[in-house]
């Protein structure tokens, strides 16, 4: 039988939960702002459970994002909200920060560990590093060519995961800087409200095409991309070479986009499980996601086939 | 310093009275040999490969080796950074050029990827490896973890306040560097890839492009749930169909997220106190008169508080000093908060620092009180300079006469590394720097 590949998308209620897996995610990424960064909804503690309940019942793994940089005050909450974790029976974590990988080892060995440091999950021999401290799995930059993530693949002794879909952050400061940049102004913005659902975006000077999406929590300032990654074209390419998860990011689209997304994916991936010899891209699969696309945001090959020098 | 102290997990602690390492950035040979000279008990570089500058005029392994023999004649080492994020093209070499770095009396990497980490540890276990700033540590955890990995030392996160590192250092025994001079990354280090995005140059392998610095425009897109980021349960549209809403006006600065610099000056007995080993200065790119002078202003400041901590006072000069270097405003950056509307630079930046390096003092003859100078800069007749050096060297006079090599009267300096003899009010020293204003 051809690989069962996973697909991932992040979900921002326990009614996301269940709508993307009706439209096909096998994997469920959720988390608390406290411990996750730029999720797209808040699940307590009893929406956790109840998420792992729903996704139990259909095989589909819940998995916590936990990829914030720790601070000594959040430790302290930490210890318990992994016991919390282990009892609530999620089947994995995101971690990034050492202080999270050690927490788990020590509270819950059960749960499983995923690596994922954003921009900087860059190598095979870092990921097969953070494998033999526990890592399982490998959640990739997204700023790789196709040539570096096969390559990966090829030398790596844990799961990878690559995002195939959606947008991506591209700066991440603890600085307040919309609310520094409006005070400035001498206009603070009254009720504090710079929240991602305000629409906040920035234009550098000679690229006015390109629209940055801006926005505060209280994690500090994030901005993301201008684009969308879209690799369905060429997602047998991954396929083929073993990828274990594709990851949709679902974050700041709507919840009917991002089914329309998943259902898509899932589509070319029972493709191409059925029978890989005699799989074929079809255009039309990629027509529902044009048609919700914002025409502020292009669909991207994002890094995927970029040259980049330094 | 007395508000974190006297909490009461702190109590019955020691107050750390080691002196901390100042540990200062050398572009290139001739700043490291300025940096030691004038007061740095450690330098770092950036060797060929793996450092996180790779538009900066880096060592040779022959520069390293040269770098190396002079540091030691002052009892001061030498690191090399290597705190690239490694993609797998560069696994290979690693371990040769880190066996180089070794051979070449290099004292210790500065290292953010396991990739690199790793194989030091394994091939050359004698050098010390310190984890770079780029890995962001910011709890006691994350550095207990490097510590059992067998890391003497970790530079932590720009985001560390002082509370925090006492708390580190009280729970951890391991060497802590942080940075205290000089310009910051406004983004959490490494979690920034504008560059890349921008100019499809790789900021966390030395590509980065100050992205950060370059002006924006702030909108709104006014189709609220219309458009695609929106949530269900949102506000409805501002302005249907109006995607870009400006939140400046024409008069309005530009947005950026461009920094002002680190400066700790003002606050050394509290980083003293807190427990920081080495006190990291920035800027492998800056000039060689920078670098002189913000050590040599920080070694006296340290100096002066070991020599009598209780009677310890900011001298005034200290920052007069600093002021003639500096190329951006300075603040303070999280050690005491986290950095607000005074902390970011919105209008035009006036890049050029005031002062010039004009001449190095090669040699003083006290009978004639004639010094030769090589010169750095054009300089003439009648202008007013500084001279400073590292053992307390300051003073300005008046050019009043100078010859060349062959003894002519001359009126202006202008041929660059000519070596000028010229008559000055007080004794000067071999390293002493002459600097004026422009």
């Amino acid at each position: 039988m051809t690989k069962q590949h996973e697909l991932m998308v992040t979900a921002g209620s326990l009614q996301e939960c269940s709508a993307y897996m009706d439209a096909g995610a096998s994997e469920l990424l959720i988390g608390d702002a406290r411990f996750g960064l730029r999720l797209p909804g808040h699940f307590s503690e009893k929406d956790i459970r109840e998420a792992v309940r729903m996704g139990q019942a259909r095989s589909v793994k819940v998995i916590l994002s936990l990829t914030n940089i720790m601070t000594n005050e959040m430790l302290r909450m930490l210890p318990d909200y992994i016991l919390f974790l282990r009892d609530a029976g999620v089947n994995a974590v995101e971690y990034c920060d050492p202080s999270v990988l050690a927490a788990v080892k020590t509270y819950a060995p059960s749960i499983k560990l995923h690596w994922n440091a954003e921009m900087m999950s860059t190598n095979y021999a870092t990921a097969n590093y953070w494998g033999r401290k526990g890592a399982s799995r490998i959640a990739a930059a997204k700023e790789l060519s196709m040539d570096e993530i096969l390559e990966l693949k090829a030398h790596l002794e844990i799961e990878s995961q690559i995002q195939v879909h959606g947008m991506t952050n591209i700066y991440h400061s603890k600085r307040r800087m919309v609310e520094s940049y409006m005070v400035h102004q001498g206009r603070p913005v009254k009720g504090g409200n710079l929240g991602r659902e305000r629409g906040l975006f920035l234009v550098e000077a000679d690229r006015a095409q390109e629209k940055y999406p801006i926005f505060e929590d209280e994690n500090g300032t994030h901005i993301m991309s201008s684009d969308d990654i879209c690799i369905l074209e060429d997602l047998h390419v991954l396929m083929k070479a073993g990828i274990d998860s594709f990851k949709i990011d679902g974050f700041m689209k709507s919840p009917t986009y991002n089914a329309v997304v998943i259902n898509a994916y899932r589509t070319a991936m029972d493709a191409y499980e059925a029978d890989p010899a005699s799989y074929r891209f079809r255009e039309e699969w990629l027509d529902p996601i044009r048609e919700l696309q914002d025409p502020e945001r292009e669909l991207t090959f994002g890094f995927f086939y970029k040259e980049q020098v330094y | 310093m007395e508000n974190i102290l006297s909490k009461p997990q702190y109590l019955g602690k020691r107050v750390r009275l080691e002196k901390p390492e100042l540990l200062a950035p050398a572009g290139n040979l001739e700043k490291l040999k300025f940096a030691i000279h004038y007061g740095a008990d450690a330098v770092y570089i950036g060797g060929q490969k793996y450092g996180l500058r790779s538009n900066a005029d880096n060592f040779t392994f022959e520069e390293m080796r040269e770098g190396v023999e002079f540091a030691k004649k002052y009892g001061a080492k030498v690191f090399v950074a290597t705190n690239i994020y490694v993609h797998n093209e560069d696994i290979e070499g690693i371990e040769t050029y880190l066996r180089s770095l070794y051979e070449a009396g290099i004292t210790a990497i500065i290292a953010a990827d396991p990739a690199i980490i790793e194989v030091a540890q394994q091939t050359v276990p004698l050098l010390e490896v310190h984890l770079s700033t780029q890995q962001s540590t910011l709890n006691w955890q994350a550095v207990k973890f490097w510590k059992d990995e067998g890391l003497p030392r970790v530079v932590l996160g720009r985001e560390a306040s002082l509370e925090e590192i006492a708390e580190i250092k009280n729970k951890v025994e391991i060497e802590i560097e942080a940075f205290i001079h000089g310009a910051m990354c406004s983004s959490i280090s490494g979690r920034c890839v504008l560059s890349n995005h921008f100019t499809d140059r790789d900021s966390n392998r030395g590509g980065c492009c100050q992205s950060c610095r370059w002006k924006y425009d702030l909108f709104e897109d006014g189709r609220g749930s219309e458009g695609n980021h929106a949530e269900a349960g949102q506000p409805e549209a501002l302005l249907p169909g109006i995607t870009q809403l400006p939140l400046f006006e024409e008069e309005d600065s530009a947005f950026t997220m461009g920094s002002k610099d680190l400066c700790m000056l003002e606050h050394i007995p509290d980083l003293i106190e807190v427990g920081i080993d080495s006190f990291k200065i920035e800027g492998r790119m800056k000039s060689i008169h920078y670098v002189a002078t913000v050590v040599n202003v920080y070694r006296q400041a340290i100096d002066a508080y070991f020599e009598d901590p209780e009677h310890y006072v900011l001298k005034p000069e200290w920052l007069d000093e600093l002021h003639k270097a500096a190329n951006r405003p300075l603040n303070t950056g999280f050690f005491y908060d986290t950095p607000d509307h005074e902390d970011h630079i919105y209008e035009p930046e006036n890049k050029a620092a005031p002062y010039d390096f004009a001449g190095l003092v090669l040699e003083y003859d006290e009978s004639t009180r004639i010094a030769v100078i090589q010169q750095r800069n054009y300089f003439k007749i009648g202008q007013e300079i500084e001279f400073f050096g590292p053992k307390g060297t300051f003073f300005k006079q008046r050019i009043t006469e100078m010859w060349d090599e062959e003894g002519q009267l001359i009126e202006t300096a202008r041929h660059p590394l000519q070596q000028i003899h010229m008559k000055v009010d007080q004794p000067v020293s071999y390293f002493d720097m002459m600097r004026k204003k422009h």
